[in-house]
Order: structure tokens, then C-alpha cells, then sequence
């Protein structure tokens, strides 16, 4: 087996890439150990993010919120900041594995991991976060929806650390839902996942909208064309079944062990139309 | 390749010569000797390998030897006092909540866990507690019926509900 370094500091780890440029980086390993049992790792090493100063807290920037890349799910859940400005977020970690899962996965490792499933992405899609990568030698910030770019692909360059998410406060809405389908309630991988935010006007008209969904395509869904079908209408069972059609016409899910094609295509239209069972409750 | 690995093993200062990228749970099973920690699944879905570290629950069959590294560690050789049962223990005992028992110290632990943080649990909070814990043989519900009383051991909370 191979060596596993735990540093301290941004420094130490890019000090520790430049000389092993083949090690893996992981942050609460619920994804890498998962997928690779620690005793079949290939001897690679290992560099456990999860003591790096520099990738922890959540802090505020005045107009933005800065999420450090190791803020594990538990803190995200925890924090104030996130469920005063950012609640949708909140919602959607809660529905991450149980409560182990979400002490050691972290935001940044749900990023990075870029799964189609990952439920903290959908609601980053839809407050139109950056990411901060940070390298020896500069830091750049990139758009979610251009960083992951294929089921497991991402934008990371070799000797880059995902160091930070960045939010904007501003989004303008005020009516949030998350809600994901499983196989069971905790420890499941979403076989669909919905999020929704919107900016509802005091006659009940809807001024903004955004959607995004999760493991109903190669990566988070989203289109204008569906948000836009909102727009100036109530929150009612028509507006949701236009909504719903064009959501069933649009996403490209596939089969895989979880759920058929045609299941989840189903289901993402199904999870649209609960929102009206929520503004009938809510009142 | 192996190195010295320092922690705090159920309040008391170990070290442990190592591989770091063996897993956390055998290092504590084959090494330390404490086979409470069950391994399930090896996977981190079962929750049989849960562990506190710094008083939180973890899953230690995904968690390397190297993460063990200046932290406090508790097993649940160590949940209780010196010679007497921890309440979630007693509890676990007197409402039935034992069946094959190999879920129960992942259980326990988590259930120690999580009455440390919410003295006065509702039933619905105890079940998502303990979500990530499968019982093979399914005995749920006096588990947590076994955790509602234990609150009310320790702190005279649980809620109906």
C-alpha cells in the first residue's frame, strides 16, 4: 500500500504534488474508498485534504459567501450564514447519506467527484456559484456549469486544489425546494433530484425562476426554457404541467442499476408537480 | 512502508507502527485488538464500523490508519464509565434491542453520539439519527425505543412524537 500525507497547509500540499504528481487527492473519502477499496488503491499516494487550514469555514464577503472546498456536509447544515442566505443548500445536504456519511464528505469532494447524482449541485447550479482552484502557481475561479464537464470530469488541472465555493448573496429569490427520489430515504444515490428557487411577487406572480436536476443527464440539468415558463404566472397546476412536459421533453436521463430511462424522465416531470402539494400547504 | 501513528484510543495515549493507508477499522480490530467494530459492508453504507473521532460519528472502514493521527478515538469498548454500562447501553439491554447484535455497537455509538448533541429527541429525530445503521434483522423499532428511553436516562428528555 501506499503512503498517505496529511498537510496542514495549501502550501505543504502543492509542495507535496509537485513532488508526487501522481497522488490522489481526496477530502472525507466516502466517494474514493467507496469506489476503490483502500487495499486495491493501486499504491498511489494518498493526500488527505481534510487538515488543510486554508479549505475549511464559511465565511462572509459582504455581497458573497465563501465556502471552503473541505466544509463537510454536517457544517453546511450547521452553518448560519447558509441557511439565512442560501437555505436551498441546506435542504439538499440534509438528504446526503446519514449522519457519518455527511461528517466526512465534504462540498468540495461532491464537486469534484462530479457525479450527476451529486445532491449538493443542483443547488449551485442554480445560485450560479463559482469555484476557487487554487495552484502553486495562480487562482482562477470558474462557473460550476463549465468546471464539471462530464459524468466525473471536471476542469481541474493537474497540481489544482478545489480551495473554495463562491456564492452570491443577491439571487433574488425567496421560495426554495429541494426534494430528491431514492431507492430508500438515507443512504441512497438520487435516482432523480429536484431544485427550485424562485422570486415570487405579493399578487402571487412568479418574477424568476430557476430548476436544475440531478441524475436525469450526463451532468446537473438545467434550461432557460423551462425557468422561463414561470415566468408572470401563478403557482399553479397549469404553469406545473407546461413546466412538467417540457421537463419530460428535455432531460436525457439512462438506464442504469437504479432506475429505467423512462422511470426517471417520469419522475423529474412528477417531482415538478409536487411543488403545487407545497404551496397548498404552505399556504 | 510504515510509520508511527500517535492517538488517543478510549481516553488513553497509543501509537501504532503502521502501513497509513490501511483502513482505520482493521488497525483498530487487528492491531488494537478491539473487536467491537464490526465490519458490514466495507463501504461505509452499513454503519457497522462507526467510530466517534473528536466526538463525531465516522465510518471507519473509509477512513485510512494515517487519519487516526493526533485524534481522540472513541470505540465502543469505550462508551461506558469504568465498570458500568453506558445508559444507551442499559437501555439497549432492557428494551430488547439486541437480536444477532452485530449492528449494535455501531448503533450505540451512534446513538451517543447523537444524544450528546440533542438531549431531547423526538422519535422521527432518533430514526434519522440512526439512518445510516442497518439491523440485519430488522428490529428497529426497539432500537429506537432503546435510544428514546436512554434520553430519558441521561437527561430526563424524549418526546413524544
Amino acid at each position: 500500500m501506499g503512503e498517505v500525507f496529511l498537510p496542514g497547509s495549501l502550501r505543504e500540499v502543492f509542495d507535496l504534488l509537485s513532488g508526487e504528481p501522481e497522488a490522489l487527492l481526496y477530502a472525507g473519502g466516502t466517494d474514493l474508498f467507496v469506489r476503490s477499496s483502500l487495499e486495491e488503491g493501486g499504491g498511489k499516494p494518498l493526500v488527505c485534504l481534510e487538515r488543510v487550514e486554508g479549505l475549511k469555514g464559511i465565511s462572509d464577503h459582504g455581497d458573497e459567501i465563501r465556502i471552503g472546498g473541505c466544509t463537510t456536509h454536517s457544517e453546511l447544515i450547521r452553518s448560519r450564514l447558509v441557511r439565512e442566505h442560501f437555505p436551498l443548500l441546506m435542504h439538499a445536504a440534509r438528504r446526503i447519506g446519514a449522519p457519518a456519511v455527511r461528517n466526512m464528505g465534504t462540498i468540495g469532494g461532491n464537486i469534484c467527484t462530479a457525479s450527476p447524482a451529486g445532491d449538493t449541485l443542483p443547488p449551485l447550479y442554480i445560485f450560479d456559484a463559482f469555484v476557487e482552484l487554487c495552484s502553486a502557481g495562480r487562482a482562477r475561479r470558474v462557473p460550476i456549469s463549465e468546471f464539471i464537464t462530464g459524468p466525473g470530469q471536471t476542469a481541474l488541472e493537474r497540481g489544482e486544489v478545489l480551495s473554495a465555493i463562491c456564492l452570491k448573496k443577491d439571487h433574488g429569490c425567496t421560495f426554495f425546494h429541494f426534494e430528491k427520489v431514492g431507492q430508500r430515504k438515507a443512504m441512497a444515490i438520487s435516482v432523480a433530484s429536484f431544485a427550485f428557487a424562485a422570486g415570487i411577487n405579493g399578487d402571487g406572480m412568479i418574477r424568476k425562476a430557476r430548476c436544475a436536476f440531478g441524475s436525469v443527464a450526463p451532468t446537473v440539468f438545467t434550461s432557460s426554457n423551462i425557468d422561463r415558463c414561470f415566468i408572470d404566472k401563478p403557482m399553479d397546476e397549469d404553469t406545473l404541467r407546461q413546466a412538467a412536459l417540457l421537463v419530460r421533453s428535455e432531460v436525457s436521463p439512462i438506464s442504469d442499476v437504479r432506475a429505467s430511462e423512462g422511470y426517471r424522465r417520469s419522475v423529474a416531470g412528477n417531482l415538478v408537480m409536487r411543488l403545487e402539494d407545497l404551496v397548498r400547504d404552505t399556504g | 512502508m510504515t510509520r508511527k501513528i500517535f492517538f488517543v484510543l478510549n481516553g488513553i495515549s497509543v501509537h501504532v507502527e503502521t502501513d497509513p493507508a490501511r483502513r482505520a477499522l482493521d488497525v483498530l480490530r487487528e492491531d488494537m485488538g478491539l473487536t467491537g467494530t464490526k465490519e458490514g459492508c466495507g463501504r461505509g453504507e452499513c454503519g457497522g464500523c462507526s467510530i466517534l473521532v473528536d466526538g463525531e460519528v465516522k465510518l471507519s472502514c473509509i477512513m485510512t490508519a494515517a487519519q487516526l493521527e493526533g485524534k481522540d478515538i472513541v470505540t465502543i469498548e469505550g462508551v461506558c464509565g469504568e465498570g458500568d454500562l453506558h445508559p444507551v447501553q442499559r437501555s439497549f439491554i432492557e428494551r430488547g434491542a439486541v437480536q444477532c447484535g452485530f449492528c449494535t455497537p455501531g448503533m450505540v455509538i451512534s446513538s451517543v453520539a447523537f444524544l450528546n448533541a440533542n438531549p431531547s429527541p423526538a422519535r422521527e429525530e432518533i430514526r434519522e439519527a440512526l439512518s445510516g445503521n442497518l439491523c440485519r434483522c430488522t428490529g428497529y423499532q426497539k432500537i429506537v425505543d432503546a435510544v428514546e428511553d436512554a434520553a430519558k436516562k441521561m437527561h430526563g428528555g424524549g418526546r413524544d412524537g
